[in-house]
């Protein structure tokens, strides 16, 4: 774990109101794994004042990327920066996806800015020799970020682009067509879009992992505010900073807003 | 330059700590920070068993400040002694244990049992949560149980006794008084203010337990005002707490009356926040051709006649 500022080399809009910061950390480059996360500092000011988690979303040598959308005052800075502007990077934090195993194929399931620990980990699961299958949902077809994801199935809200439906529909219509066997299922997105994809899952027995946002301040375990709440265990809760982002489906109860 | 300062029978290396629940047990930053530039650790509150917390959202964040509802999350008292304690004990700076409770009897069993182990040199009592139902406020804001617990406890160890007490009072002065004269050591002004966020939209308070505890800097005037109150009311060595990010945050404090200070909110976005204060303090004081960084505890240039708080204290 590092705590630097790191420079940043580039800033660049992907989709509508979608962009991606690339910075220079060796040191992040080089150890982060697939859903992993670094908590960015945006400014040195009081306000935004904590850091803010972000997923990485893809690595290029020593250059990091991480993908957001604007949507508040700390992103909204995020966005306004130059190349050669510095930003304030903690991490890798929590843990990251599970991509050892006996499965063949993995299922990578994205819905909105929940595309974003997917192209380090397709990257991650091919070089370990698994096969990836990636299905991606957004609203409207222009919010859609496909740029490095290999042949991505395409779902939007409103048929703009693609299968017209959820991303979670069209995952279980292509299986019904093109059955896989000895599979597992990775999804990051919205709640209600992992809890559907949670019972999907667990209705066609796949082992699942999601990725989890949690309100949290400093993403080392030390605030306690990202609490999820576990299905067995002595301990009610499990903290996302530590314990996750990313988790087994079986052992959480995810809170719809 | 003198840098340290004396409580009962403990000799701090400084006037820097880190607040309770923002370091957790010190194992969670041991890359992150050199702990042996800081005064001491106060830990995270321990009650007599393990308690889960509040439920999600426990935290919100608010212009310069944050809103938490964390509900005292903790391993509990044992299994701090077992898991915890052996590592702080390898620490190169002081521990102060940091207990929380839902009855006096509670405080008593935790204090009493931690007080047998080696490796802690000081206890500072939580009073003053705003987010749990039992204890907590409901102790911190009655002037006669926050002075009972606080002699219960004086008689069950020869440690440093620390109160932490709450802005949520309408005269923190008195608690101050009571608690110096039920025996305690030194006060820690401030905890969290209660405070409230909302979103518009969904119609919904941003926490939980619908109101939380403020924190960070949008705090730190109301905790410069506390801290200058309590020093004005009680002769008693004050450990100021509220929004500092900066040695000059910290001097201000100093100024206004505190012996030490403690960095709370700030460690989330920096854990070593509390090095990077304790060595500026230092460089401020030598910038200024002090011997001592006590010469700056209450040397607050400041007409008392003028001051609207002596009307009423």
């Amino acid at each position: 774990m590092t705590l630097c500022d790191a420079e940043i080399t580039g800033l660049r809009q992907v989709a509508q109101g979608v962009h991606v910061l690339s910075f220079r950390s060796p040191e992040v480059a080089y150890s982060i794994l697939p859903g992993q996360f670094l908590n960015l500092r945006v400014h040195d000011g009081l306000d935004p004042l904590l850091r803010r988690p972000f997923s990485v979303y893809r690595v290029e040598k020593e250059i990091v990327e991480v993908i957001f959308n604007v949507v508040g005052k700390g992103t909204a800075i995020l966005a306004g920066k130059k190349k050669g502007d510095m930003v304030s990077i903690l991490g890798p934090l929590g843990v990251p996806f599970g991509i050892g195993g006996r499965f063949t194929n993995a299922i990578l399931i994205a819905g909105g800015l929940g595309i974003a620990p997917m192209p380090i980990l397709a990257e991650h699961l091919r070089k370990a020799g698994k096969q990836v299958e990636i299905f991606v949902g957004a609203r409207t077809s222009d919010q859609l970020a496909l740029q490095h994801l290999k042949a991505p199935h395409v779902a939007t809200d409103d048929g703009s682009r693609g299968f017209h439906g959820t991303v979670v529909g069209l995952v279980e219509s292509y299986l019904k067509e093109h059955p896989l066997t000895d599979a597992k299922v990775f999804a990051c997105g919205p709640t209600r879009m992992l809890s559907a994809v949670s019972n999907f899952a667990r209705t066609s027995s796949l082992p699942c992992e999601l990725s989890l946002e949690g309100e949290m301040a400093c993403g080392i375990g030390i605030c306690q505010g990202c609490p999820v709440e576990r299905t067995n265990g002595e301990r009610r809760y499990a903290l996302v900073c530590t314990e996750g982002p990313t988790f087994d489906s079986t052992t959480i109860h995810l809170r719809e807003g | 330059m003198k840098t340290g300062f004396t409580l009962r029978n403990v000799q701090f290396r400084n006037r820097v700590f880190v607040a309770s629940g923002t370091f957790g047990y010190g194992d969670e930053v041991r890359n992150l920070v050199d702990v042996s530039h800081l005064g001491g650790i106060m830990t995270k509150s321990l009650s007599w068993k393990p308690r889960d917390g509040n439920p999600p959202p426990r935290i919100a964040e608010t212009p310069s400040g944050m809103l938490n509802s964390i509900g005292l999350a903790n391993i509990g008292v044992h299994a701090f002694i077992e898991k915890k304690l052996p590592y702080l004990r390898t620490l190169d700076t002081h521990i102060v244990v940091n207990i929380a409770a839902s009855s006096v009897q509670e405080y008593c069993d935790v204090l009493g049992l931690l007080d047998e182990h080696e490796g802690i040199h000081g206890f500072e009592i939580n009073v003053s949560c705003p987010n749990v139902k039992e204890g907590g406020l409901s102790f911190g804001t009655d002037c006669d149980r926050t002075a009972e617990i606080t002699s219960r406890l004086r008689a069950l160890t020869e440690k440093p006794l620390i109160i932490k007490l709450t802005p949520n009072v309408t005269h923190i002065g008195q608690f101050a008084a009571a608690v110096k004269d039920a025996g305690a050591d030194a006060v820690s002004v401030m905890n969290t203010v209660i405070g409230m966020a909302v979103d518009a939209r969904t119609r919904k308070p941003k926490v939980s337990t619908v109101t939380g505890g403020l924190s960070g800097p949008a705090i730190k005037p109301i905790a410069l005002a506390k801290v200058y109150e309590v020093a004005q009311s009680v002769d008693i060595p004050i450990f100021g707490i509220g929004g500092i990010m900066t040695a000059e945050d910290a001097v201000e404090f100093l100024l206004v009356g505190a012996s030490a200070v403690q960095i709370g909110t700030a460690n989330f976005i920096d854990p070593s926040t509390g090095v990077t204060v304790a060595k500026g303090i230092e460089s401020f004081a030598r910038q200024q051709g002090l011997n001592d960084i006590g010469e700056l505890v209450g040397a607050l240039n400041a007409r008392k006649d003028f001051s609207v708080l002596q009307s009423w204290l």
